[in-house]
């Protein structure tokens, strides 16, 4: 039995009592006295040269401050780049400037073109309207092949091409991987469309610029994931603003899944705006601007062969890769096709030899950056994909398929660069396929077709890299940050704690884990113990939230700041009964000399480090606060089966999620209640990219999903009770608390569990479909069984 | 959204002289009209709430037909037509979400003639006549194409008259995204013969399949409709489905509403 309110207790989540009684305190609910309002006035067009922009008859409007465009931003940055690649060639990859508003050109529908500022958003949004802007329009370049193709427009006229890079790895394995393939007894090929998604977290972005002139100091509230990153890269990239006279605030934030990691041109446009009015500048997204200008997720192009020798083991992996950047790189745009994605691609095999290859590609739409999963999502969804074909082409079972490659003994170096530390896929297949109950599965598909249905079970076996990162790897990886966690823990004179970290919840429930971390620790209660996160002026130098890295890196640096302050207290302790420090014991609040009933109360001796009457002045300091940076020594490898059982309407192509059971592996885990959640939330979002969510262009790079009236996202109706078990725990074996995160499990494995059912329903259907690109909407389904029944004919 | 005027008359009359002024509308559920004045699509000066006038709010079982005011909420026919109706009943406990459905009326639905909305597929389907301030118009000539309707400049819809059939069906396949039809059909079975209406599928809005009409009329089982094809030429091509996605649908839900009847 879980401690209450320790480690492994299903303690209910503090901080909903503020979100579910609208208490909470969001970026939109703060107002700086004397604000104006900023509205962004964006392309309507894919591509297109800025002929002029009038601003004279917008700023002579009622209430209008001042119009801004490029022009005064002359001598400011543009937005940075954190992750540099490096192609198969040497060379680095092309890297072109990301203006803050746009210079000379506008590069995708939404691109910044001016920004309005008034007293009022209605007066601001009036002045748009009577701003001129003449644009002449070029042919868009939007399709990543076409865009690749000699003569193609040209994103961006001062690059070669629109090649961002052509990335290989490993390099030196491409010849070998080469021969396998061509020595192979089969090979499995699978062309593939990894959808591009648009993140949607429930609240829009904002950001308020404050300046004030008589410190110099500037503050950005702002809708983040990382404040501390967003100060560095804006500081010292955008607008040379020194980390002491810039505080950014990342309060209450409703969802991030990614795209609220990322440094925007709006939050430096608040930022300069207020200093150069000497007024707030606040600026809110509605939801139509978020559509097209807050980073997409995914959009690869794939092509993926499996080799296998005679006795069906996996032999050799080769993957090609068409990335879509979209038209500038977002933050760590770079990184998702290439180290978050490469790396993973032996999956839970032991494929001795793995080529892939990724060219990233410019083109005239919206920057795309990590959405949940990031890279591993592509991975797992390619592979477990073409895992299942060679099954079906080779006529044995997949689960068996799967099982006869699996890596079962650990640590595992893989062929593409990581060491799994841990994990047992043989025991999350066993209890996938218990929970699932799969050996009833032919009785109810029996009954699936009395009535009309095709019933299909799916299968994916994923493996991710989170705890993201040890910075000397990611350094030599091109990566321009250090990926360590910070946390100061602050002991309070009367025994409460305030933890101060650099780790940010949107979501996550930190407050409520975090806190039974230290209660476990220390053995107080719970209550007594707060989280503060998301405040530059307030919390340590950290790298935020994302890559399910807050426990495993975060969690640790505070695991060891608190054992720092354990160790101080032990110290203050003995020296307050007269014992041996060695002596002392922690132990629910109380420290005892061993073997002896005497003891202090942990309150006891927080007093004395804040009132030192009676204490050792000359050896220990006062005060009982210590700090700890963290950096991991790995990466940790969460693992897990999944299984989805749908059914078809083939009459339709109507495809209805049955069932759904996840078998994850995380390692130790702090709270189950949250966990389930953390793979309810990714299911259900996985479940989306693979049955409907679909970001949309046009051959003229229009956003042709632009509203919820055309951009499908999942609702409850459309997901099945979730079957979650989180037992089979291998713990990771280099951070203190053995866990490995379980924050993005749910979107990487579930794609392609339910492709994986809709294409075994078909087929035992008597449909030869090989595959369908995701979404899985019924008219592509429709579509698959016409051609499959055509083809019969 | 631009700055307007609302004025909330209570009588037909009062409203009707109201939207004589140039840029005046009429301003019902508002739940098409609000979110394109937000988007300024568009910008009406003046809206005329039709809200405040009782005559314009009723359901009324009279005989062998339904009478519903002009600024019925879904919700509300949903709810007293459940008996004399049903197939006109579940239609509308079917459209949107129950904000929706407690806010949007009959009238503004039937004026707005979105062509995946739901209720003109009741409205052909059943051969209703559609009562305005100074007229009657049936049904098959109310409607005049995607977003287009016979009501001329001012004019209110201020009443629906539907004829009970023996029994009708309404099958609605949803978009994914919007909920609204991606094909619905509206199948009544009358004395005089069987009505077919289809909304969500074409360019021209909602229309009356006649084949499949007149071949329900001699024998009413999903089996006389098998073999029609459905015309695809003028059928909407988008994200969530082709033309011929759409007439294949047409003939689906047309036979799945058949079989729930028969
Ligand atoms: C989230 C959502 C989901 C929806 N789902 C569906 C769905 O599944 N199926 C469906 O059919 N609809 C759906 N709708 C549309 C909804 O039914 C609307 O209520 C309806 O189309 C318009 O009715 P209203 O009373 O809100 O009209 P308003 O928005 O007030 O007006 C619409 C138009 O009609 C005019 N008008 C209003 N009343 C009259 C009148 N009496 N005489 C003449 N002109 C008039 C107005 O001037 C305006 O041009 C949905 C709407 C939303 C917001």
């Amino acid at each position: 039995m879980p401690k209450d309110g320790g480690i492994g207790d299903s303690t209910r989540r503090r901080e909903d009592i503020r979100f579910l009684t609208g208490a909470g305190r969001y970026s939109d609910d703060i107002n700086v006295h004397g604000q104006t309002y900023a509205h962004f006035v964006r392309s309507d067009v894919a591509h297109g040269r800025i002929r002029s922009i009038d601003v004279a008859g917008a700023e002579a409007m009622p209430g209008v401050l001042k119009v801004f465009t490029s022009k005064d931003f002359e001598g400011a940055g543009g937005v940075p780049c954190g992750w540099l690649i490096t192609s198969r060639d040497g060379t680095p990859m092309q890297e072109p400037k990301h203006p803050i508003l746009a210079e000379g050109k506008v590069r995708h529908v939404g691109d910044p073109i001016a920004v309005v500022v008034a007293e009022t958003k209605a007066q601001a949004r009036d002045a748009a309207d009577a701003l001129e802007i003449d644009i002449e329009m070029l042919d868009a370049a939007c399709d990543m092949k076409a865009a690749l193709e000699d003569g193609a427009p040209r994103v961006h006229d001062d690059l070669s091409s629109n090649l961002c890079y052509d990335w290989g790895f490993v390099e030196d394995n491409r010849e070998a991987v080469d021969e396998a393939i061509k020595a192979a007894a089969h090979v499995t090929t699978l062309e593939l469309v990894n959808n591009r998604l648009v993140a949607n977290p429930m609240e829009p972005r904002v950001a308020i610029g404050e300046y004030n002139p008589a410190t110099d100091e500037h503050t950005l509230y702002t809708t983040s994931q990382n404040p501390h990153v967003i100060r560095l890269l804006m500081g010292a990239f955008v607008l040379n603003i020194p980390e002491h006279k810039l505080r950014v605030v990342a309060p209450d934030v409703g969802g991030g899944f990614g795209t609220k990691i990322f440094h925007y041109a709006e939050e430096a446009f608040v930022t300069f705006a207020a200093k150069a009015l000497r007024r707030p500048v606040k600026w809110t997204s509605s939801r139509s601007e978020a559509f097209m200008s807050d980073a997409h997720g995914r959009d690869h192009v794939t092509k993926i062969e499996l080799a296998l020798d005679a006795d069906n083991n996996f032999t050799a992996l080769r993957t090609t890769t068409l990335a879509n950047m979209g038209a500038y790189l977002s933050t760590f745009a770079p990184s998702v096709p290439t180290w978050l994605h490469g790396t993973l691609m032996a999956g839970n095999y032991k494929t001795p030899l793995i080529y892939v290859n990724v060219k990233a590609v410019f083109t005239n739409t919206v920057p795309v950056d990590a959405y949940r999963g990031a890279g591993r999502p592509e991975a797992t969804f390619q592979l477990e994909r073409v895992v299942d074909k060679a099954a079906r082409e080779l006529g044995v079972s997949p689960v068996e398929l799967r099982r006869q490659n699996f890596i079962t003994a650990f640590p595992y170096a893989t062929p593409v660069a990581v060491e799994y530390d841990t994990g047992n896929y043989h025991a999350t297949m066993d209890k996938l396929l218990e929970l699932s109950d799969y050996s009833g599965f032919e009785t109810r598909a029996t009954d699936s077709k009395s009535r009309g249905k095709l019933r299909g079970f799916g299968i994916a076996h994923y493996i991710e890299a989170c705890g993201i990162a040890p910075s000397n790897l990611v350094g030599q990886l091109g990566a321009r940050a250090g990926l360590y966690e910070s946390a100061t823990v602050r002991v309070n004179a009367t025994g409460s704690i305030s933890v101060m970290t650099g780790s940010h919840s949107h979501g996550q429930g930190h407050e409520t884990t975090f806190a039974q971390v230290i209660s476990e620790m220390i053995g107080i209660d719970a209550s007594q113990v707060d989280i503060v996160h998301g405040d530059t002026a307030r919390t340590p130098m950290g790298m935020g939230t994302y890559g399910s890295r807050s426990i495993a890196v975060g969690g640790s640096a505070m695991v060891r700041a608190a054992e720092k302050v354990i160790a101080k207290a032990k110290r203050i302790a003995a020296h307050l009964m007269e014992a041996s420090e060695g002596d002392i014991e922690l132990k629910d609040g109380q420290f005892t000399i061993a073997g002896t009933d005497k003891s202090v109360a942990w309150g006891d001796v927080t007093l004395a480090a804040y009132v030192p009457h009676n204490y050792p002045l000359e050896e220990i300091e006062p005060g009982l606060e210590e700090t700890a940076f963290y950096d991991p020594a790995n990466f940790t490898y969460p693992s897990g089966g999944y299984g989805c059982e749908v059914e078809v309407d083939p009459e339709t192509g109507h495809v209805k999620v049955l069932a759904f059971t996840a078998a994850d592996d995380f390692g130790n885990v702090i709270n189950p209640m949250i966990v389930d959640g953390q793979v309810h939330g990714g299911v259900a979002q996985g479940i989306g990219q693979a049955m409907m969510e679909n970001c949309a262009y046009d051959a003229e790079g229009q956003l042709i999903s632009a509203s919820y009236m055309d951009y499908a996202m999942p609702r409850a109706g459309d997901v099945p009770m979730f079957t979650v078990d989180a037992s089979c725990a291998t713990p990771c074996t280099h951070n203190p608390l053995g866990v490995k995160g379980c924050g993005e499990a749910g979107a990487i494995g579930s794609p392609p569990a339910v492709v994986n059912a809709v294409i075994d329903a078909l087929q035992r259907g008597g449909y030869d479909v090989g595959h369908i690109d995701m979404p899985l909407i019924p008219s592509r389904v429709w579509q698959a069984i016409q051609d499959a029944t055509a083809a019969k004919r | 959204m631009h700055n307007f005027e609302l004025v909330k008359p209570t009588s037909i009359e009062d409203a009707v002289a109201a939207l004589k002024e140039e840029e005046a509308q009429p301003y019902s559920g508002g739940q098409t009209l609000l979110p394109t004045m937000k988007a300024r699509l568009a910008a009406p000066t003046k809206l005329v709430s039709l809200l405040g006038i009782d005559e314009l709010r009723y359901v009324r079982i009279e005989g062998d037909q339904v009478h519903v005011g002009g600024a019925t909420t879904h919700a509300t026919v949903a709810r007293e037509t459940k008996e004399a109706y049903p197939g006109l009943a579940s239609l509308a406990a079917r459209i949107g979400d129950p904000a929706v459905r407690n806010r949007g009326t009959i009238g503004g639905s039937l004026a707005n003639n979105d062509p995946s909305a739901c209720y003109p597929a009741a409205a052909l389907g059943s051969g209703a006549t559609i009562k305005t301030d100074r007229r009657e118009i049936a049904a098959d000539d109310f409607f005049e194409g995607m977003f287009m309707t016979a009501l001329e400049e001012g004019e209110i819809v201020t009443g629906v008259t539907f004829p009970i059939p023996q029994a009708a069906r309404y099958e609605k396949f949803i978009q994914p995204a919007s909920r609204f039809p991606l094909t619905a059909v509206f199948v009544a079975k009358y004395d005089a013969g069987v009505r077919v209406a289809v909304t969500g599928a074409s360019e021209l809005g909602v229309f009356r399949w006649t084949e499949a009409e007149e071949a329900l009329s001699k024998t009413f089982s999903a089996d006389a409709v098998k073999d029609l094809k459905v015309d695809d030429a003028d059928m909407i091509s988008d994200l969530h489905g082709s033309g011929a996605y759409r007439a294949h649908l047409t003939k689906v839900m047309t036979a799945r509403a058949v079989t729930a009847l028969s």
